[in-house]
């Protein structure tokens, strides 16, 4: 009985240890000699696969790096302590851009912009927009099932009971995930620093906006003509703010009439080398009705 | 001639992929470029024919005649996975592209079932070495030219005008549905 059992463990013993030590052998003939920084720069990434650097996961990120393809601030997950560290390995100084930062670009909340239609199928924003752009009478606004929601892997978008996503900018690691799945590109990524935002993308005219939304961006240009630093601009009925000139002075903010424009309430640190453009009264062009 | 008709039989007749549907994933995994799917079936070939003659020896050599033919699966497996890892280290050495254009599809050969199969139908065909090699060798020509084929065809769906729920995966199973019914007409040659 007992030799039932031992004869085949030993032999199948055997045969893996001939092929274990072979294998040993072929390892050391064929060895591969990687650039050692690769796996200490993969130790620092945060390991997440995300994906948000646009390299298959972290090693190839790590990879990318190293051979000098990627900048050593390629992650925008680990921002500027995993740079640092990065820049550490690859003995390069780090350019410390401000980090970005997930966005919703939408006020239409289901007070502020409620649905006009009854959709009853799936939760997902991809599946809605399908029937006949989703259940708003908005056609830009969020459809508010929560796609950017499901896909986000930091835990820094959630659903408010009025049916927005918010963003936990602690949380948020720009990695684009959620501007992506949005069918209504209602996402976006912008600098960190940035708080004053025209919250609509509606590009549609003043009167089926006013219809559609309380809060939604007319076109009228009241915000161009407050704004000293030349930083915001109507463009296709839609105010558009220029981050590069916009000095979150918030002088739009209160001007605006449908309250589209809004100022967080957070403080960040102010811009530097900001002068105010003051310009001559332009002449007023009606805003389109 | 009883070896040229394995053979025959082996790359087209029975055709591990188009009509034993062995060894899928790889595939459909590895055949969206005709150059990785070549390293892929090259890869494939050597691993197949070199594991049909080492369990052909440890099968009549070592198995048999201890009365441990049961052991079959597990011994066979042992061989496959260890000929997978010389591969892989091989191709690392000599081309790291394609290492990395192969990806996670090299170290699954372990796991493909074509492999494991050929071997096993060596034993059950009771081939004699030289048979079982030349199987062994048939088994991978024959996934080399099936993967070589799916993947200029998928090189094609990608130009084309797929409507728009067809693309990417589902246009591949279609054709690679249809190509195992093409391959089906080989099977009135032997």
């Amino acid at each position: 009985m007992a030799t039932q059992i031992i004869i085949p463990v030993v032999v199948l013993g055997i045969i893996a240890l001939i092929i274990g030590v072979a294998l040993a052998v072929a390892a050391k003939r064929f060895e591969v000699k990687e650039d050692e920084r690769i796996p200490q720069v993969r130790a620092v990434l945060p390991g997440a696969n995300c994906g948000g650097c646009g390299y298959p996961g972290c090693d190839g990120c790590a990879a990318a790096i190293v051979k000098g393809e990627a900048p050593v601030n390629a992650c925008p997950v680990g921002g500027a302590a995993v740079a640092e560290k990065v820049g550490a390995i690859m003995g390069e100084a780090v350019d410390n851009s401000m980090p970005n930062v997930a966005q919703v670009l939408c006020g239409g909340n289901c007070e502020k912009a409620p649905r006009q239609t009854e959709y009853y199928g799936l939760k997902d924003c991809n599946e809605a927009v399908v029937a006949n752009g989703g259940p708003k009478g908005c056609r830009f606004g969020c459809i508010g099932l929560g796609s950017c929601v499901s896909v986000c892997e930091f835990d820094a978008l959630h659903m408010t009971d009025k049916m927005l996503p918010e963003v936990n900018i602690n949380h948020c690691v720009a990695c684009g995930k959620c501007v992506d799945i949005c069918p209504k590109n209602v996402m976006t990524l912008i600098p960190k620093d940035q708080i004053v935002h025209v919250d609509c993308q509606s590009k549609e005219k003043g009167k089926l906006v006013r219809q559609n939304c309380e809060v939604g961006c007319i076109g009228c240009g009241i915000c161009e003509k407050t704004c000293m630093f030349d930083a915001i601009h109507v463009q296709g009925n839609l105010a558009v703010i220029d981050y590069s000139k916009c000095s979150n002075c918030g002088a739009c903010v209160k001007k605006c009439p449908t309250h589209a424009l809004i100022k967080e309430g957070r403080k960040v640190a102010p811009r530097k080398g900001l002068k105010p453009v003051k310009k001559a009264a332009p002449k007023t062009k009606p805003a389109e009705a | 001639m009883r070896i040229f008709t394995i053979l025959i039989a082996g790359v087209f007749v029975n055709n591990f992929l188009l009509s034993k549907f062995l060894g899928i994933c790889s595939f459909l995994g590895v055949s969206k470029k005709v150059d990785t799917s070549i390293g892929m079936g090259i890869a494939v070939i050597f691993v197949m024919t070199l594991a049909s003659a080492i369990t052909y020896i440890i099968q009549y050599g070592i198995l048999a005649k201890l009365g441990l033919e049961y052991l079959q699966t597990i011994a066979f497996i042992l061989v496959v996975a260890a000929l997978v890892q010389l591969v892989e280290m091989f191709i690392k050495k000599s081309s790291m592209s394609l290492y990395q254009a192969l990806g996670i599809y090299l170290p699954l050969i372990t796991t493909n079932c074509a492999v494991l199969g050929v071997c096993t139908l060596n034993i059950q065909n009771s081939y004699n070495f030289i048979e079982s090699v030349v199987n062994g060798a048939a088994g991978g020509i024959g996934y080399t030219l099936a993967i070589i084929l799916l993947a200029a065809i998928r090189e094609r769906a990608e130009v084309s005008d797929v409507p728009e729920a067809l693309q990417g995966f589902p246009i591949t199973m279609i054709a690679a549905s249809l190509m195992a019914i093409s391959f089906l007409g080989f099977s009135g040659m032997l």
